[in-house]
């Protein structure tokens, strides 16, 4: 009998196998609970393909020798949780503004500092968006089942790679060590995008101009480009600059590549909202929560639905008040102590109740928690 | 059909217990492909993580399912299985009233309910089979028999695709010793449910 | 050998904006710069092929000046960026310069792991013994009782020999010079940078309007005059009997040997890695 196609698969190995299959062919990472997993497939998946694998001696030194690698033409990841992630933002600063395409995983456990590590939560959600220093827009993913571990990784990559920019993948606890059966697409069914590169001979090349994307075609070190890289606010040219006649065009242009694609920039996904009277807004793990009290909810004949938030950041305002809308209330259910419920009430238009349901015990939040959460706000 | 075979067609929430080094990790990824690959239903898993998984208390529960499934984790919990004393008492909260209960008899003195199957699952693997270790397969063996939450071909072709090579035999061994076992002591019990066994009957 | 002709260094530099440089006047990176140019030349590599790193601070100022691929990193990090660059390219010559306190404080994990790894990249450290570009704090290699902006009373702690701890930490190849002697450090770079594996150049520079105005180490010339005073040749220095040494410092090629380079080890384990991946097949 053939191999069955379906497989048992890990959330965090689901993220090895996605990164493979978006063409991921560089990692550098550090060990740490609970994203440990990812870094072990890949010290086996890359040498036998070649590629570069390394265990650097900090999460500082994963994320720039990542950005090295990226610089010079690979298509990058690491793989961290919470300690590291917070070592990382001073180098996701750097991605941001040498506009260099890295996908970072960050799989969240119980902070801050060492807090509880091995159980889940949910408490990096605004550290992915704000955790580096200075204003910069940012791009972040979040899965909830294994299948999405897969999909969003490769989504990750395509968009760290058309945007030129670092893209961060915020699983957690329980999807990562999650088990699930899933079928993988087959490679001819995934779209892979890779970065654009200079069409002009070297020199003609300015680095940094841009054409309507806003998106610089940035080339691979050594190859007959030579340009400037720096984490100083440069000019087309690349090099740094402080005249506020180009650095304005260049804080325009890096948020500006991003605001002008939101559209595709938001992932949701809707369970049962047509003729929801309620809706429960939810991401990662308490995304499954959710499902379950919509299944429940429903056999008891509560109208509710639930809006999957599948891309975080930037925070997909126009799906979110569409879901709002209509609704007696919303509930935000999540692992922290409001990091997303406030942006829910932020995009809310006064007119839908939104409560939250925060929780930091370290464990997952149950399906009977929101239903009770919802009985008492009827 | 029994009610509890009609339960096995929905959601159906296992969780194999019992200390660090009893094999019930491969026990629920066994479980979990049988149910997901070979039986085709949808399956989930979680595992206890962290100091825990190397002696103490430790469990893996598998959720199996026709429907896609949505919370992870079990919340009532239909088949518990429970290898040590301390896992029988430490995982025992969230049973439903009539879930299957199934304990190593010489392991597990007080289990959680008087309807517990008890078999000698450790026992038999050290005195049948000379191999102690394979008592996690002894009892995915009678986990089969009694519940039929796998089919028993499913569970053999997910065993033997994870074991060792060269291991096939013992593994396909504990599996018929834990369906003996599971038959015999179902022959000798007053009614469904209420089986019992002891090692001295073996 | 015949001296590198000054125009060869100039078609090496970039002129489009970026001169005048920012370093002062006196100020020994001009001097490096300089060195460094013509050692790359000498060794006969091509522009493309070649790329600068640095870190921040002074020295991390460097490579925009040259005509290569230059990555300006963050503070201490150059190395881990390197690295990468050397890991995905290994036909690329990736060099870095770093300061002092770039290398040896907020990067001395990275120094050391890089040395003990022995990547084949070349890492010129350069040493003036403070924090130059924020206003002369004392840095790693400050020495005890010297005066800083951030040690009004003296400095109370002992300093780092970077080139002991660069060959300590597994480094193949580890040299030591100064701005002053621009002939010798012409050859080191030129040396460190054929040499396979992690090879270390320690610059002894002036930085005399922080540390020098300080310390009352009068101008920049007197700072240089007192490399001369104090550089000897590491083989004469060594038979200096041990109470002697302190008052001089030893120059040239400290460390010259040969160990398992990072990239060669790597490849062997990806040809096992894909052979078992066939042979699981």
């Amino acid at each position: 009998m053939a191999k069955p196609r379906a497989q048992l698969l890990q959330g965090n190995e689901a993220i090895a196998l996605g990164a493979l299959a978006a063409g991921c062919n560089f990692f550098a990472g550090y060990p740490i609970t609970p994203a440990s997993e990812i870094t072990e497939r890949m010290s086996r998946e890359m040498p036998a393909r070649g590629y570069p694998f390394i265990q650097m001696e900090d999460e500082i030194a994963s994320i720039g020798c990542c950005i090295g690698g990226s610089l010079a033409g690979k298509k990058v990841m690491t793989a961290t949780s919470g300690p590291g992630f917070s070592l990382m933002q001073e180098n996701l600063g750097y991605a941001c503004i040498a506009e260099v395409p890295l996908v970072v995983v960050n799989v969240m456990r119980g902070g801050p500092s060492t807090g509880l590590p091995t159980n889940v939560a949910q408490g990096d959600v605004q550290q992915a968006r704000w955790g580096t220093h200075g204003d910069h827009p940012a791009i972040v993913l979040c899965p909830a089942t294994v299948a999405q571990c897969y999909e969003l990784t490769i989504t990750a990559f395509n968009w760290a790679e058309r945007f030129r920019t670092p893209v961060v993948l915020l699983s957690d606890e329980v999807v990562a060590h999650m088990r699930e059966k899933v079928v993988l697409p087959e490679p001819h069914e995934i779209e892979v995008i890779d970065r654009r590169q200079p069409t002009v001979p070297p020199d003609w090349y300015v680095p940094y101009k841009t054409d309507g994307s806003l998106i610089p075609q940035l080339a691979n070190l050594g190859e007959g480009y030579r340009y400037h890289v720096t984490g100083l606010v440069h000019d087309e040219r690349g090099f740094p600059t402080r005249r506020a006649d180009e650095v304005e065009p260049f804080y325009n242009r890096l948020f500006g590549k991003i605001s002008r694609h939101f559209a595709d920039l938001e992932r949701v996904k809707a369970y049962q909202l047509d003729d929801a009277e309620m809706v429960i807004i939810a991401y990662g793990c308490t995304a499954r929560a959710a499902a379950a009290a919509v299944r429940i909810g429903r056999e008891r004949g509560l109208k509710v639905g639930m809006l999957q938030l599948m891309s975080i950041w930037p925070f997909p305002r126009r799906p979110v008040e569409e879901a709002l809308t209509g609704k007696r209330l919303a509930l935000v259910p999540e692992l922290n102590m409001g990091q997303i419920s406030r942006e829910v009430k932020r995009v809310n238009d006064g007119r839908t109740q939104v409560l939250r349901h925060g929780k930091m015990d370290g464990s997952m939040i149950t399906p009977d928690e929101i239903l009770g959460r919802l009985r008492e706000a009827k | 059909m029994s009610e509890k075979q009609a339960q096995a067609l929905g959601r159906v929430e296992t969780r194999l217990a019992g200390s660090g080094g009893q094999g019930l990790l491969l026990a629920g990824l066994v479980l979990a492909e049988a149910a997901g690959l070979y039986d085709g239903r949808e399956v989930a898993m979680v595992q206890s993580y962290g100091p825990e998984a190397r002696g103490g208390a430790s469990k893996a529960e598998v959720i199996i399912s026709d429907q896609a499934i949505d919370y992870p984790l079990c919340t009532r919990v239909d088949l518990f299985l429970a290898l040590t004393q301390e896992a029988a008492d430490a995982y025992c909260w969230d049973l439903k009233p009539n879930a299957w209960i199934i304990v190593d008899s010489d392991l597990v003195s007080h289990p959680p309910s008087s309807k517990a199957v008890r078999l000698p699952f450790t026992a038999a693997a050290r005195d049948k089979l000379k191999k102690p270790m394979v008592a996690n397969v002894v009892a995915l063996g009678a986990i089969a028999e009694i519940t039929g939450v796998i089919s028993r071909r499913g569970l053999e072709k997910a065993l033997l695709a994870r074991v060792p090579a060269g291991t096939e035999a013992l593994n396909k061994k504990a599996l018929a010793l834990g369906a003996k076992l599971a038959r015999d002591a179902a022959g000798q019990a007053p009614s469904e449910g209420q089986a019992t066994a002891h090692t001295e009957d073996m | 050998m015949p001296p590198v002709h000054r125009s060869v260094v100039y078609d090496w530099l970039r002129h489009d904006k970026k001169f005048p440089h920012v370093w002062c006047p006196g100020c020994g990176l001009g001097i490096l710069l300089g060195s460094l140019l013509r050692s790359l030349v000498e060794s006969g590599l091509d522009k493309n092929q070649v790329v600068l790193v640095s870190g921040i601070g002074c020295s991390g100022r460097l490579p925009v000046y040259v005509d290569v691929n230059s990555v300006h990193t963050t503070h201490g990090r150059a190395l881990t960026f390197a690295t990468g660059i050397k890991l995905a390219k290994p036909e690329l010559k990736v060099i870095t310069v770093m300061g002092d306190g770039d290398a040896t404080a907020i990067g001395g994990n990275h120094l050391i792991h890089a040395a003990r790894r022995n990547l084949d990249i070349t890492a010129i450290i350069v040493n003036n013994q403070t924090y130059g570009m924020t206003g002369g704090q004392y840095s790693p290699t400050t020495p005890l009782g010297a005066k800083a902006t951030t040690a009004p009373y003296g400095h109370r702690e002992p300093s780092f020999d970077i080139s002991a701890l660069s060959a300590t930490a597994g480094a193949s190849f580890v040299a030591r010079s100064t701005v002053y002697h621009v002939t010798q450090l012409d050859q080191l770079l030129g040396q460190a940078i054929a040499k396979p594996g992690f090879g270390v150049v320690e610059v002894l520079s002036p930085c005399h309007t922080n540390f020098g105005r300080q310390n009352r180490l009068g101008s920049q010339v007197d700072m240089m005059k007192e490399f001369k005073r104090k550089g000897m040749r590491v083989e004469r220095w060594r038979e200096l009997p041990e109470g002697k040494r302190a008052e001089s410092i030893p120059l040239g090629v400290l460390v010259d040997r040969d160990l398992p380079v990072f990239g060669q080890s790597y490849d062997r384990i990806c040809d096992a890695a894909s052979r078992r991946g066939e042979a699981g097949k």
